[in-house]
């Protein structure tokens, strides 16, 4: 473990197995007067799924962005293996054609555009979005346009993947489809997962571990391991009674 | 039909204007009645014509200069930030050149040919073009760079896939602002020197008092800018779908 220092304060260097971990010590973050993080630790193993919950304005945000490694922190250590951004808006080119979004990770990073199209053709069928590739964005339902964004940042070959509440604008028939579809996806293309979220049955339903932020200062005050089969539901008793561990911490438990 | 209300009012007021001049409120050598106006739009149609095709190739050809370098000066400015404070300032005190007394210099400076007619158009129609682009560069969602970013794209492939067609609408809409002015450019610039071309044809026509041929050269001149104006509202709609609304701008 490094010693805490002035050279360490901007590390980021991929973990040794480069298999998708995440490791952030000790991280604090402020801008200006206000302080985001302070004292965050967060480890993240390999296809380990973690949902990381707490109120507005905890630096769940802030967080995402050490992990991509779009911020630095002002002190401790972030680690983490190549992430790729999911944003809480799918923030597709309305002037591209879905599967044209999905290669878009692709594109950046120098492929020609039928390369990118073929790359991005086969998982169309897959995500339940076949017949819509050379749909814009603008025609796609909420979900759809969801679906495209995930595939977008799935393509981008990062092997964590950094979810900033998803679902967040969807409505509620929709999320609960989407996290279903989340959860499938998964099971058969394992990612490391930081899956940030206020929806704390979301996290318990998502996440292999549940961790707990506080008020901002952001800070982990509790983390849950969620040792239940998959696909959960969220009535199940185990779920609900992980739904309230983690309120309870939230200190808004019942 | 969308077209019948402004053509209703364009009838209305040309009929006020007819009922105006033959009620004796003006002189006809000062203000024609609209038919002596028509009257003069087909009986010189050969001689506004050839003038238009002079003036339309000014202003054509100014138009897509001043696009070009609106576009070439907007990109700078949003690469190099700091630009953006010290030439600002100069491209406001360009709009602030009085025109009619820096056109004449222009002739003198770059003679009668076409060239002080395109610098004039440009001069006075570049700066919306420049405006709306950088509106363009500036709507681009900050997540949208990072969300690039995390995919490991370089600076110019963020600007070619995320910037460029954002800024598109941008430099589209301060076209269609600037085609009206750019008309008034080729005005003046004709007016400063040259031999032909409708502005020319205008200060001719006045001098022999000519008005009714005057004012068909303006009629020509006028449809000329809702003609291009409506040419760059098709073009929105057909290259940039997504930036078009309907509701008129």
């Amino acid at each position: 473990m490094p010693a805490k220092g002035a050279t360490e304060l901007t590390v980021r260097a991929p973990l040794v197995d480069g298999g998708g971990g995440v490791w952030v010590d000790s991280v604090a973050r402020s801008f200006g007067q206000l302080c985001a993080l302070e004292g965050l630790s967060l480890r993240v193993a390999p296809h380990e799924v973690v949902a990381v919950v707490g109120p507005s304005g905890c630096g769940k945000t802030t967080l995402l962005e050490l992990i991509c490694g779009l911020q630095n922190p002002d002190a401790g250590t972030v680690r983490a293996d190549p992430a790729a951004l999911m944003p809480q808006r799918d923030l597709l080119l309305p002037w591209l054609s879905a599967l044209d979004n999905a290669g878009l990770a692709l594109r950046a990073r120098g492929a020609a555009r039928t390369q990118a199209r073929a790359r991005a053709a086969p998982w169309f069928e897959r995500f339940g979005l076949e017949g819509f590739e050379d749909t814009r964005p603008a025609q796609l339902s909420g979900g759809m346009r969801q679906r495209v964004s995930f595939l977008r940042s799935l393509l981008s070959g990062k092997p964590v993947l950094a979810l900033d509440e998803p679902f967040a604008s969807l409505d509620a028939i929709t999320r609960l489809q989407m996290q279903g579809w989340l959860s499938e996806v998964l099971a058969r293309e394992p990612r490391t997962v930081v899956l940030v979220t206020h929806d704390v049955e979301e996290a318990v339903v998502l996440g292999d571990r549940v961790v707990v932020l506080s008020p901002r200062p952001g800070r982990a005050v509790a983390d849950i391991e969620v040792e239940l089969t998959r696909p959960r539901h969220r009535t199940d008793p185990d779920v609900v009674a992980l739904r309230e561990r983690a309120l309870e911490a939230l200190g808004v438990g019942a | 039909m969308k077209l019948l209300r402004p053509l209703l009012v364009l009838a209305l007021l040309i009929g006020a204007w007819e009922l105006y001049v033959d009620l004796g409120g003006a002189d006809p050598l000062i203000l024609p009645a609209p038919h002596e106006v028509a009257k003069a739009l087909y009986t010189d149609r050969s001689l506004l014509w050839s003038n238009f095709l002079v003036s339309a190739e000014e202003v054509l050809l100014g138009i897509a200069v001043a696009a070009i370098a609106a576009f070439a000066l907007a990109t700078t400015i949003h690469f190099f930030y700091t630009l953006r404070q010290s030439i600002y300032p100069l491209l406001i005190a360009s709009q602030t050149l009085p025109i009619p007394i820096v056109a004449p210099l222009l002739v003198l400076w770059l003679g009668f040919g076409i060239a002080p007619k395109l610098v004039v158009i440009a001069l006075v129609s570049f700066f919306p073009i420049v405006v709306t682009t950088l509106a363009g560069f500036a709507a681009v969602d900050p997540d949208l760079i990072k969300l690039m970013r995390t995919f490991d794209a370089p600076r110019s492939r963020i600007f070619r896939h995320v910037e460029l067609p954002s800024a598109l609408p941008g430099v589209l809409t301060g076209t269609k602002i600037a085609v009206v002015v750019a008309v008034i450019g080729a005005v003046f610039a004709e007016q400063a020197g040259s031999s032909s071309g409708l502005g020319y044809l205008f200060q001719q026509s006045l001098a022999q008092i000519l008005t009714p041929r005057a004012y068909a050269a303006v009629v020509i001149l006028s449809a000329f800018a809702i003609a291009l104006f409506a040419l760059l509202t098709l073009a929105e709609r057909l290259a940039v779908p997504w930036a078009y609304r309907k509701d008129p701008r």
